[in-house]
């Protein structure tokens, strides 16, 4: 199984993104123009006006919206072209053969009484190691022996929690890896992408700090080597984490940050807008482009699905972890960008990459409604089909 | 173990919906997994705030007046159902040869009429089957934002109302609204092709 996915892993994963409707890429003007030709029998000319099947544009426009929509599809797990036997990714669910399900059953019984206790050993054993072992090394005095020590081991229980998902990754351009007093920036899936990054190298963590479970471990990692971790109070101020940000980058000594620009998990067909925040500080910055096949196992967090432990179990339980990763060279800002130009450069690069589809569209809209900026565009621009420029209309 | 996906027993009254649609068995599967995705907080219903957050339709200048056209009659919740009707109109009209339809059913709710009823009943902001020059204003306005001054959106609608009314009482009637458009190509600008 893990030699069939690694040959696989050399091309591009090729993304399922057909919509459930049938949409012509045409332009407003365009498709108003057409319906007009359609409908009238005098030529058409020029001169701006209206007509009252002007509506239909807008009406289908808006019902095709509807029935599926760029951004709502990217907040639920992507479709699989042919089913591997895992009834999470069954779409249409129908009994279609007694030999398939008895090929299912066998897979459930592999997945959940095989696989999953070794690999939750696994994992109990990784994390444990990782706590226990950051913390060991946290007593020794500030040094090169402590960095070192403590670089190993958080590389060493990475890799072991990478074991524990099966994750089968390639790492293509591995020249490129991020340096001291850089920012790695990359597209979010799920926060597996942490550990798939982080058993490939060295980085400072950049998070809130959580309760229970996590927060043991946050406190453990800190204490071995300079991670940063906000209060939820301190999330909210900016300045505050820009600066912190700031000065980590500035440290050379540290090592480079890991930071995901879109702000919430993506279902890994897109890349959504990044937020500046982390374009602004004016560090080097060393793209990531993390793709992952689904054809082993899914491994996005619907975060409004799934808690984090039913997230970690159905990870635990699925094929395999499949993913790429690219190491994609370092950008600076040039002089004449500003932030959010920066931002979307290296967005599109990230995109090209890995083959996803690279979308304006902000990630936050998956809680918040989209500004009124957007529609004022669409008006302006069939405004000019009724009415003309203002230099053209003579009479009025 | 993971969640279960839809299946067509899931979906109340489908076969009812299926005869009044005539949407497939597949579209119906998709719309419905469409209808619990919009539906955020998985209620069972959609309410106006779940399509007002879909991007682009805030985007469409009349986003507002297509979600009212999914709510009549000022009810607050808009089920499967009513769902799948409203967006029946956009089915694509099959090629079937007239005289075979059977007379005595209801007309599909994909056919010419319906869908120029449905293109009617944006216009028709209060529902009294006239569109007065005020509501044509109305629409137009939400069309053109403030890109243009009233009068010359004063001007376009006397006009245009002009233009289609016949019987001279200052409204455009539903009659009135096809006879002006009946060359247009309503089958193919008003439906939009489910894929398999």
């Amino acid at each position: 199984m893990e030699r069939g996915a690694k040959e696989k892993n050399h091309q591009l994963y090729k993304p399922y993104t057909n919509g459930i409707i049938a949409k012509d890429p045409t332009s407003l003007e365009e498709e108003i123009k057409e319906i007009r030709r359609s409908g009238s029998s005098k030529a058409l000319d020029n001169t701006p006006e209206f007509e009252l099947s002007d509506i239909f544009y807008f009406c289908r426009k808006g019902m095709e919206t509807i029935m599926d929509d760029e951004v709502t599809k990217r907040f639920s797990a992507e479709e699989l072209e042919s089913w591997n036997l895992l009834s999470r990714t069954n779409y249409n669910f129908q009994y279609i053969s007694l030999r398939l399900t008895v090929l299912w059953g066998l897979g459930v019984l592999i997945r959940y009484c095989f696989l999953l206790p070794l690999r939750i050993a696994l994992a109990f054993t990784g994390i444990s190691l990782l706590v226990v072992g950051t913390t060991v090394v946290g007593y020794l005095p500030n040094g090169r022996f402590k960095e070192f020590l403590s670089k190993h081991v958080h590389l060493m229980c990475y890799r072991i929690c990478v074991r524990a998902l099966t994750a089968i990754i390639t790492y293509h351009d591995r020249e490129n890896r991020p340096r001291n007093g850089g920012i790695c920036v990359a597209n979010h899936t799920s926060p597996i992408d942490v550990i798939i990054l982080a058993s490939d190298g060295y980085y400072a963590m950049v998070g809130q700090v959580h309760g229970g479970l996590m927060g043991v471990i946050q406190r453990a990692m800190v204490k071995a080597c300079p991670h940063v971790w906000f209060e939820r109070s301190e999330v909210k101020d900016r300045h505050l984490v820009a600066k912190r940000l700031t000065e980590h980058v500035q440290d050379k000594s540290k090592l480079p940050i890991l930071i995901f620009p879109e702000g919430t998990c993506i279902n890994n067909t897109s890349v959504m807008m990044f937020k500046k925040g982390s374009f602004e500080i004016g560090a080097t910055v060393y793209p990531v482009a993390i793709k992952y096949d689904p054809q082993f196992g899914d491994a996005f967090w619907n975060s409004s699905k799934y808690g984090m432990v039913t997230y970690l179990l159905r990870m635990m339980t699925s094929w395999a972890i499949v993913c790429s990763v690219w190491y994609l060279p370092p950008m600076t800002r040039e002089t004449d960008e500003d932030a959010v130009q920066f931002a979307n450069r290296v967005k599109s690069a990230i995109a090209r990459q890995g083959g996803l589809v690279d979308l304006l569209w902000d990630g936050g809209l998956k809680r918040e409604k989209v500004k009124d900026t957007f529609k004022e565009e669409q008006q302006k621009l069939y405004s000019k089909m009724i009415v003309g420029n203002h230099e053209d209309r003579s009479r009025s | 173990m993971g969640s279960r996906s839809s299946h067509a027993a899931v979906i109340p009254d489908v076969d009812t919906i299926r005869r009044e649609t005539g949407f497939s068995q597949a579209s119906l599967l998709r719309l419905h997994h469409r209808f619990r995705a919009l539906d955020r907080d998985k209620k069972g219903y959609l309410s106006r705030m779940d399509l007002q957050q879909i991007g682009a339709l805030a985007v469409n200048p009349l986003g507002d007046c297509i979600i009212d056209s999914f709510f009549p009659s000022r009810s607050q919740r808009l089920d499967f159902s009513g769902f799948v009707r409203v967006l029946a109109h956009f089915r694509p009209v099959e090629e079937e040869s007239p005289g075979i339809r059977d007379p005595k059913q209801p007309e599909p709710l994909n056919s010419r009429m319906n869908k120029l009823r449905f293109a009617f009943q944006l216009y028709d902001l209060d529902g009294d089957g006239l569109i007065s020059r005020q509501e044509m204003l109305q629409v137009l306005r939400l069309m053109v934002g403030v890109q243009v001054t009233e009068e010359q959106l004063e001007s376009i609608a006397d006009r245009t109302v002009q233009e289609a009314d016949e019987d001279g009482d200052g409204a455009v009637s539903f009659l009135e609204f096809t006879k002006s458009l009946e060359k247009m190509n309503i089958e193919q600008k008003m439906s939009i092709r489910i894929l398999k």
